[in-house]
């Protein structure tokens, strides 16, 4: 659970992880992988914050095994934060089975939905609150 | 998924699709909680089989399971569109059973939220596997800019999957048309009351053009 409400345990750190994961780490992973880094980041009360976005297949797959954990008390799921799609984006057949639907260089914020709140977003800024709780 | 498998797939999708042409399209109803899905649903098929396809409710996620009215023919111009509607449950990416308290006892809202958790799941599993085209209804009187419709459009996109957008419950006064014609620039927007049964017309024309 969140490393700042552990009130249990008065050595723990007292803030919000923040888990800043670069395009590389995450060009060598699988869909799943990718999906259970950042569950499992969000899972601890973790802002999983991904240098480049997710493909729409990888964004399918997380809101399923998102919904898949969500458990009354303990997890009611995620927020998510993405800059706007570009307009030059590929989107043709030949081009996607091509390789290209990449995610895009675009900055993605993932965080607990008890925990985050976006107060404001645009196509260069995503502006959020964190809470402790 | 690696580039053999992805070519795979998309030529076995091609070639379904293909040798399918006589069958039933399977349109897809997705969008948020509360834009009115079912009331569409429901208004299709009453005007076109006379049953309706589930329970209507201003809670959100009344629909938890997917559901199809299997045959809906939609006559236009004397030509006959035959279509199996699937209703979806609102797609969300958080689900807290507190916000089902008010309208029922605990244990109730717990069993509701679970059933919308793995309603919303099997609704991105369809999405991904077993719909040629989708209707996407937004409510008119909200703002249409939301992380969940971004990336849904966007899965709908690259499934190559034709979408109209519908803007619902224009019956609404702060319902504005135009916001959702400009947050989706891309594709058709069609503007009706499902619950009036308003633009019914043009909501019918547009699943011919776009279905049939």
């Amino acid at each position: 659970m969140p490393k700042a409400t552990n009130a249990d345990d008065p050595d723990a750190p007292d803030g919000v992880q923040i888990d800043l994961i670069s395009g590389e780490r995450m060009d060598g992973m699988a869909t799943m992988e990718k999906i259970r880094m950042i569950l499992d980041g969000v899972h601890d009360g973790n802002i999983v914050i991904l240098e480049e976005g997710l493909t729409p297949d990888e964004e399918s797959r997380l809101i399923e095994v998102t919904m898949a954990e969500i458990s009354p008390d303990e997890f009611n799921g995620i927020e998510i934060e993405t800059y706007p799609k570009s307009d030059t984006r590929d989107s043709s057949l030949l081009g996607r089975i091509m390789g290209g639907e990449e995610a895009e260089a675009k900055l993605t914020v993932i965080g607990p939905a008890n925990q985050i709140e976006t107060l404001h977003k645009d196509e260069t800024l995503i502006s959020a609150l964190v809470s402790r709780n | 998924m690696g580039l053999f498998t992805e070519l795979k797939d998309s030529i076995s999708r091609a070639t379904d699709r293909l040798f399918s042409e006589q069958e039933p399209k399977r349109i897809g109803i997705y969008g948020p909680p509360n834009a009115g899905k079912t009331t569409l649903a429901n208004r299709i098929a009453r005007d076109w089989t006379g049953d309706a396809i589930g329970a209507e409710s201003h809670v959100p996620h009344e629909t938890r399971r997917a559901r199809r009215k299997e045959n809906v023919e939609i006559e236009r111009d004397g030509k006959t569109v035959t279509i199996d509607i699937v209703d979806t449950p609102g797609v969300t990416t958080k689900v807290d059973y507190e916000e089902f308290t008010d309208e029922m006892d605990e244990e109730d809202a717990i069993r509701r939220s679970r059933e919308a958790t793995e309603g919303v799941a099997e609704a991105m599993h369809w999405l991904r596997e077993d719909v040629d085209g989708v209707i996407y209804v937004l409510d008119s009187a909200e703002d249409p800019i939301t992380q969940v419709n971004t990336m849904l459009i966007g899965i709908i996109e690259s499934r190559d999957l034709p979408v109209l957008i519908f803007a619902n419950k224009i019956d609404l006064e702060e319902s504005s048309v135009k916001r959702i014609e400009d947050a989706f620039p891309q594709h058709k927007t069609v503007p009706l009351s499902a619950k009036e049964g308003d633009n019914m017309d043009e909501v019918y024309d547009s699943i011919a053009e776009y279905f049939g």
